[in-house]
């Protein structure tokens, strides 16, 4: 599973790093930051890879 | 309070006559967009100089997302029109600011409302709910009715607020009444002196502080923080206390108190969070989804079309984020409270580059209030021989909430 941030929708809901702290964290000003760019997403995280794009209000989160 | 807004003419048709100030439209906001979806997407009024409705998430996300054809320079619905003449920086930035001025202006704010920096304000937080549960403990012992918006929800983001600020907190009953003629009957011909406005107060206050400096709260920084090299000019700093005040209160006030409202009226819900409190957080998204208290507002800034609609030049449009968060086109069982939902792409706190400032310090606030709530009065109901009202505006919350508490 790969997991793709689009900084340019971010908006810093913060709903990834609350959820998924493994994957995501805030920069600070409150914007996510992804802890895995380009790299696949280790099985035992796919379950919060999804829940982090499940619960991204500006669908800025991708997983596939 | 209610008596100025009951001198204003029936709403007859919601489609085409809508009024969000209309006690009518407090009582039962959710029906009214309900049905709407079903008939129009899009309402329109001749009220207010003309103003649009939209209540679908699509159209409400597509005006959020176009700071080319909607401006913020004016964001609570009223009689009087901007002109144009304060853009791009509005009167109370970033939260009335276009761009490019939002930008800069938001991200000087930014650090202080992080997740990190919020988190320093919960056990003051939690301290403030404790000390108020306590206080209604007392009124349970004396055999006092409760009323848990009056007793509990509107004092808790106030109380916050004000230390984060640097102001009293026994300033409290002052910003209450402020924010009700800003927000719950904007427009209205309040007879004040103007020594009893927000201007006057805060104008006051800053001079205050540059008598007497005061360091390490949000309105010494403000007044020494830098923008582009140059440090705020007053009104900037003035509306920008506004905007932390007002926006800061009533509608954190509103969500803890929809909240309650809820749980008392759901046994099951009640008996899910004391079993089984990992559910909290998400419980506290549901909440905001279900309940989301703020209606934000722009005027068009250029004719575009949205939603099977034209919208023209200097129309206002509400964006109902409460609205668009129970539309199921965007939401599976969008008009049922899951309280363990999963997929929770709420709005409430807004879309876009205008995300609410304060939403970090919001959810602290709830998830600390419900979870304080929950751990002194697990068991509780409406009151049936007393009324729930709720605010009037596009901050939706119950005001009067009573309550009876089993032991």
């Amino acid at each position: 599973m790969k997991i793709r941030l689009d900084n340019e929708k971010c908006q810093g809901h913060g709903r990834c790093y609350a959820l998924s702290p493994d994957l995501f964290e805030s920069d600070d000003e409150g914007y996510a930051v992804l802890l895995l760019e380009g790299a696949d997403v280790p099985p035992e995280l796919e379950g919060a890879a999804r829940l982090a794009a499940d619960n991204c209000p500006e669908y800025a989160i991708t997983v596939e | 309070m209610g008596a100025m807004t009951t001198g204003k003419p029936p709403v007859t048709d919601w489609a085409s006559d809508f009024d969000h100030t209309h006690p009518d439209y407090a009582a039962r906001a959710p029906e009214i967009w309900e049905e709407l979806r079903d008939r129009c997407p899009v309402a329109h009024t001749e009220r207010f100089g003309g103003a649009w409705l939209p209540v679908n998430h699509a159209d409400v996300a597509a005006i959020a997302h176009d700071t080319e054809h909607f401006s913020s320079e004016f964001v609570i619905v009223n009689d009087f029109k901007p002109t144009g003449e304060t853009r791009p920086r509005g009167f109370a930035p970033p939260i009335t600011s276009d761009p490019p001025f939002h930008q800069e202006s938001r991200r000087i704010l930014l650090p202080a409302f992080s997740p990190k920096e919020i988190a320093k304000w919960e056990p003051a937080t939690r301290k403030v709910c404790v000390e108020l549960l306590d206080a209604i403990d007392a009124k349970l012992r004396a055999g006092e009715d409760v009323d848990a918006a009056r007793d509990y929800t509107q004092h808790i983001p106030v109380r916050v607020i004000a230390e984060m600020l640097g102001l009293p907190e026994e300033d409290g009953d002052k910003f209450r009444g402020f924010i009700y003629r800003i927000l719950e009957a904007p427009g209205a011909d309040h007879d004040i002196e103007y020594e009893d406005t927000l201007d006057h107060y805060l104008r006051q206050k800053v001079e205050e502080r540059q008598q007497h400096p005061k360091e390490g709260d949000l309105i010494d920084f403000l007044m020494n923080v830098e923008m582009n090299g140059e440090k705020l000019s007053g009104d900037h700093i003035g509306g920008t206390i506004a905007l932390l005040l007002i926006a800061g209160i009533d509608t954190t006030w509103s969500s803890i108190g929809a909240s309650l409202w809820h749980l008392a009226q759901h046994p099951e819900d009640r008996r899910r969070l004391v079993e089984d409190p990992d559910v909290l957080p998400f419980a506290v998204e549901e909440f905001l989804r279900v309940y989301a208290p703020v209606t934000m507002a722009r005027i068009v800034a250029k004719d575009v079309e949205v939603g099977g609609v034209c919208m023209k030049e200097s129309d206002w449009t509400l964006l109902p984020f409460p609205a668009a968060n129970r539309d199921p086109e965007a939401f599976e069982r969008a008009d049922e409270f899951v309280i363990d939902r999963q997929r929770n792409r709420h709005v409430a706190f807004g879309l876009g580059i205008h995300r609410c400032l304060g939403s970090n310090l919001a959810r602290m606030e709830v998830t600390v209030a419900i979870d304080e709530w929950m751990k002194r009065f697990p068991d509780f109901e409406l009151d049936a021989t007393e009324t729930v009202r709720w605010s009037t505006g596009q901050v939706r919350g119950p005001r009067e909430l009573p309550v009876r508490i089993n032991p």
